[in-house]
């Protein structure tokens, strides 16, 4: 919309006569152009998604039978079991499981005072070697590939725990995810997630048994 | 010249600027702009401090709702179509090209084979209503989510499988579908979660 306009500025107003002569300047509107871009602009807000998902990264072991012999045992006192069940509820215990003893659960929570001040404390070399890391990458030290294939030297170290994480069939997925977020945090390279066998959720059992807890519905 | 000369502004306000403000705006979304997808049922993933991001292309995405329906999405309409045919094979079914059209402008798929072709020869209003309440049966007895999978991969190597799953979704139903792409040697994939605030230490 362009209009031609007089500089006495009313528009379709009659002049009071005199001067027929007429400064002429140019003026395109563009109130209504501004009108649709705005109305495009939100439809184009609204519709989109501009942060992309964060994902996590899990390699699942493969199927495939390992020969007599030939799978990497775990050392007994690097190991960590740790145990999701229903209502938020996770246990823990170190190094072979003992079946018969309910007292080697360790109750925690998925709080930072729990499961993670754990972890940490176990794994206290590695988490202090990636900080270091990853200061020295901030730093501008290191460049972010030599920070990475070290952090991952660092994480899969022989004195690093290895985490074994099992969940109860009525533990939900934010349990697992949050288990393996702390794997993430704790700067801990070496985790599988195993099925649970029946002895433990026994264990389970037997603990809550033991304190006097409500027991989980565990099949 | 005119003797008397009333002083009268203009209430026009140049608009020009304003306009190459919006535009550049406009451009900007545009450019940058995903759309988001259409999904049957909402999700809340769970946060993560994980910061890997999703790639853009060659995603095949299972979603996992908090009652254990499955569905998949494909981000490329040609491995669509041909994980459809595969998995018509496999259940010796064929599809007309109208089907096969309406398969293809789904956004998000979960039909049982046995309703696919009702499914499809629905009206897409109405096939959006009814496809929460389907979902790709995933258990030992019928395993089609097995099925499409096998195929979606068949027709392109290069697809990388990433899971959506409520937070709310029972572990028993996670652990099946993990199960499922273990037997078919899928043992690398991702988790996709929301971004958590990084946590204190």
């Amino acid at each position: 919309m362009a209009q031609l306009e007089s500089n006495d500025g009313g528009g379709g107003k009659k002049k009071k006569g005199g001067s027929k002569q007429k400064k002429m300047s140019m003026h395109v509107d563009f109130t209504p152009m501004v009108d649709m871009n705005m109305l495009l602009i939100t439809f184009f807000m609204l519709c989109t998604s501009l942060s992309k998902p964060q994902t996590m990264e899990i390699t699942m072991p493969s199927n495939d039978k390992v020969q007599q012999g030939q799978e990497s045992k775990v050392k007994a006192s690097k190991a960590i079991t740790i145990l999701l069940s229903g209502k938020d509820k996770i246990y823990y215990f170190t190094g072979e499981p003992k079946y018969n003893d309910p007292t080697s659960l360790n109750p925690t929570t998925y709080k930072s005072a729990g499961l993670r001040k754990f972890l940490l404390s176990r794994n206290v070399d590695a988490v202090k070697e990636v900080e270091k890391l990853k200061k020295d990458k901030s730093d501008k030290l290191i460049t972010k590939e030599t920070c990475d294939s070290l952090v991952k030297i660092a994480k899969g170290g022989k004195e690093t725990p290895t985490v074994i994480i099992k969940a109860a069939d009525d533990a939900n997925y934010k349990n697992l995810v949050d288990a393996l977020d702390e794997m993430q945090i704790c700067s801990i390279g070496k985790y599988a997630i195993v099925p649970i066998t029946k002895q433990d959720k026994d264990l389970i059992k037997s603990y809550e048994l033991a304190n006097n807890l409500p027991l989980s519905n565990l099949k | 010249m005119s003797k008397v000369k009333v002083a009268r502004k203009s209430t026009l306000i140049d608009m020009t600027a304003m306009s190459d403000v919006t535009v550049l705006l406009l451009t900007f979304f545009m450019l940058t702009s995903t759309f988001v997808k259409k999904e049957p049922v909402q999700v809340a993933t769970p946060a993560s401090v994980s910061e890997i991001k999703i790639p853009e292309t060659n995603i095949l995405q299972v979603l996992i709702d908090p009652q254990g329906k499955v569905f998949l999405s494909l981000d490329k309409q040609a491995d669509m179509v041909n994980t459809l045919k595969a998995v018509g094979e496999e259940y010796k079914m064929t599809f007309t090209d109208a089907e096969i059209r309406s398969f293809m402008i789904q956004k998000t798929f979960g039909v049982p084979m046995s309703n696919m072709k009702a499914f499809l020869a629905l009206k897409a209003a109405k096939q959006d209503e009814i496809l929460k309440d389907y979902g790709i049966p995933n258990d030992s007895l019928d395993n089609q989510f097995k099925v499409w999978i096998k195929s979606a991969r068949s027709s392109n190597a290069d697809l990388r499988i990433a899971i959506k799953a409520d937070m709310a979704t029972p572990y028993s139903v996670i652990k099946n579908v993990m199960n499922s792409l273990q037997d078919l040697n899928e043992n690398k994939y991702n988790l996709i979660t929301s971004l958590k605030e990084v946590a204190e230490k």
